[in-house]
């Protein structure tokens, strides 16, 4: 009986919580069918927002900037962040806690301040500010993230293996690909896709070091909230989240041909 | 030997995009406008506008921290309990809305919370009394709730998820009841988690700008808010310097208190 009660207590926790976590998407969904262009009065249904989405040059240039550089950034971060993931983990102690110290600061440090930092150091040496100085921006607020799925996975390899590779015969290189990379690549890979996630979601860091010609989605619609957002920007989304949605799906709840 | 070389690359990439423009700020924060050393910038906190800023960013982060624990400790108990799958459901759920703009989905609030919103018609619906915090710092706080949730969660899960069951089981076999068993096996197991969480809530509450922004109203400011129209408005790069300089000061002690009560925590496990 007190087992029962419990149950359904639980169950409405994770109810009320859900709620709260999604109730701003379905609000959103809503609203990206709605005629009028409030968003506090229902006008009736249409999907012209849909149609619409793309015929503003603003929302699609802004789109292409945002996941070209969620994709760069990603990429870039998880290279140079794999690299030295492997490097650290051959370093000394007191070499390593400083390496990882700095390497912390932009994951713990308040994103206005590294946002505004970044600012600076690119004013200072006379970098222009615009596509790649959000670029270089997102990759640096990037690496630590990928470092620390990445450098578990490297504990739990064994040195070993690597050895053994190299004393059949192979180069560093080809044991690295072939050995050691297989086995960290869970790590690597959800470092990039967290990475991806992070700079898709950013608009603090990208709002200082973005310039004036630039848009990213969140800064288009950061530019739009005094004059009222285009209910396409709510279409976008929704199509976003749904293909998103779908794909996450797929990869959780397949049937995996490999268990890893 | 060579390997270690690999790490060179991203110490550079250090170097250059952290170590210097953290460099910068320090050089601004301390250079007046006209160049030459000065503390005016960093004292400029103390100005009535920009002390009231910062009281009200560290109470209001406060709460939100601690709102966020209370609601994501049972929650990571609940999810732990139910041992779903490897945790990649639980990612699934709280990394799924960051895929909906942050901006859009803290925006929705105002449609939720609006006086003619659609809790308030919810309300009325049921002849309930209507909600009014828009504008208010009890909806910034709600929008900091929202956002950072996650990331007390996702923390606390990870440890709680580490915890054997046997070692649950023996606090019950040794005649303790829930609250014991919280208290003095949960909790101390978790410290770790908690702490990374506290920090990962405590930090952007602390200082961001654009939850104020939207659901506070143009008249509610934050800290975040000063810096930011000190660099996009007033363009004054040397004051926002400095009240950044203090903003830091805050958040690197509130890790070390965090890192102390950490370790003390580690001690009193027994």
């Amino acid at each position: 009986m007190g087992q029962r009660i419990l149950r359904w207590v639980e169950n409405f926790y994770l109810f009320f919580i859900l709620l709260f976590l999604y109730i701003p998407m379905a609000t959103l969904m809503v609203l990206s069918f709605n005629t009028s262009k409030a968003r506090n009065q229902w006008g009736g249904f249409t999907l012209g927002w849909y149609l619409k989405m793309f015929d503003s040059r603003a929302i699609s240039q802004a789109l292409y900037n945002t996941l070209m550089i969620a994709f760069l950034s990603a990429l870039i971060a998880t290279v140079l962040g794999t690299l030295a993931a492997i490097g650290i983990d051959k370093m000394r102690r007191l070499p390593k806690n400083v390496y990882m110290g700095v390497s912390d600061i932009p994951m713990l440090n308040a994103e206005i301040v590294t946002g505004i930092s970044l600012m600076l150091v690119f004013i200072a040496f006379g970098v222009s500010l615009g596509f790649h100085t959000v670029l270089i921006s997102h990759i640096t607020f990037n690496v630590p993230y990928v470092i620390l799925s990445v450098a578990p996975k490297l504990k739990q390899t064994s040195q070993t293996t690597y050895e053994a590779a190299m004393d059949l015969g192979a180069p560093p290189i080809r044991a690295f690909f072939q050995v050691v990379l297989p086995d960290i690549m869970p790590g690597v890979l959800s470092g990039f896709l967290l990475a991806f996630t992070l700079s898709l979601d950013d608009f603090i860091i990208t709002h200082f070091t973005k310039g004036a010609g630039v848009n990213t989605l969140s800064t288009l619609i950061y530019s739009e909230v005094r004059r009222g957002i285009s209910p396409s920007m709510y279409a976008l989304s929704t199509v976003i989240f749904v293909v998103v949605f779908v794909l996450l799906l797929a990869s959780n709840f397949l049937p995996k041909k490999k268990e890893a | 030997m060579g390997k270690k070389l690999l790490a060179g690359p991203y110490l550079l990439w250090m170097v250059a995009f952290t170590v210097i423009p953290l460099a910068l700020i320090v050089y601004y924060g301390f250079t007046g406008v006209g160049g030459g050393f000065t503390l005016a910038n960093v004292a400029a906190i103390a100005r009535p506008e920009h002390s009231k800023a910062l009281v009200l960013s560290l109470a209001l982060s406060m709460v939100s921290t601690v709102c966020c624990l209370v609601l994501a400790y049972p929650l990571a108990m609940v999810l732990r309990g139910r041992g779903i799958g490897k945790g990649s459901f639980i990612v699934f759920i709280f990394i799924l809305p960051m895929w909906m703009n942050f901006l859009l989905r803290t925006m929705a609030w105002q449609t939720l919370l609006e006086k003619n919103g659609v809790i308030n018609a919810f309300l009325g619906f049921f002849g309930l009394p209507k909600l009014q915090i828009m504008n208010t710092p009890a909806a910034i706080v709600l929008g900091m709730v929202y956002n950072f949730l996650p990331f007390m969660v996702l923390p606390i899960y990870n440890v709680l998820a580490k915890i054997d069951d046997d070692t649950i089981n023996a606090a019950a076999d040794l005649g303790a009841n829930f609250f014991q068993t919280l208290l003095r096996v949960w909790f101390p197991l978790s410290l770790p988690g908690v702490i990374s969480g506290i920090t990962m809530v405590f930090v952007p509450s602390l200082t961001t700008f654009v939850i104020s922004n939207l659901l506070g109203g143009s008249k509610i400011l934050l800290i975040g808010n000063v810096i930011e129209q000190e660099f996009t408005k007033s363009g004054n790069w040397h004051m926002g310097s400095g009240l950044s300089m203090v903003l830091m000061v805050f958040i690197m002690a509130s890790m070390l208190l965090l890192a102390k009560y950490d370790r003390g925590g580690e001690g009193t496990t027994f």
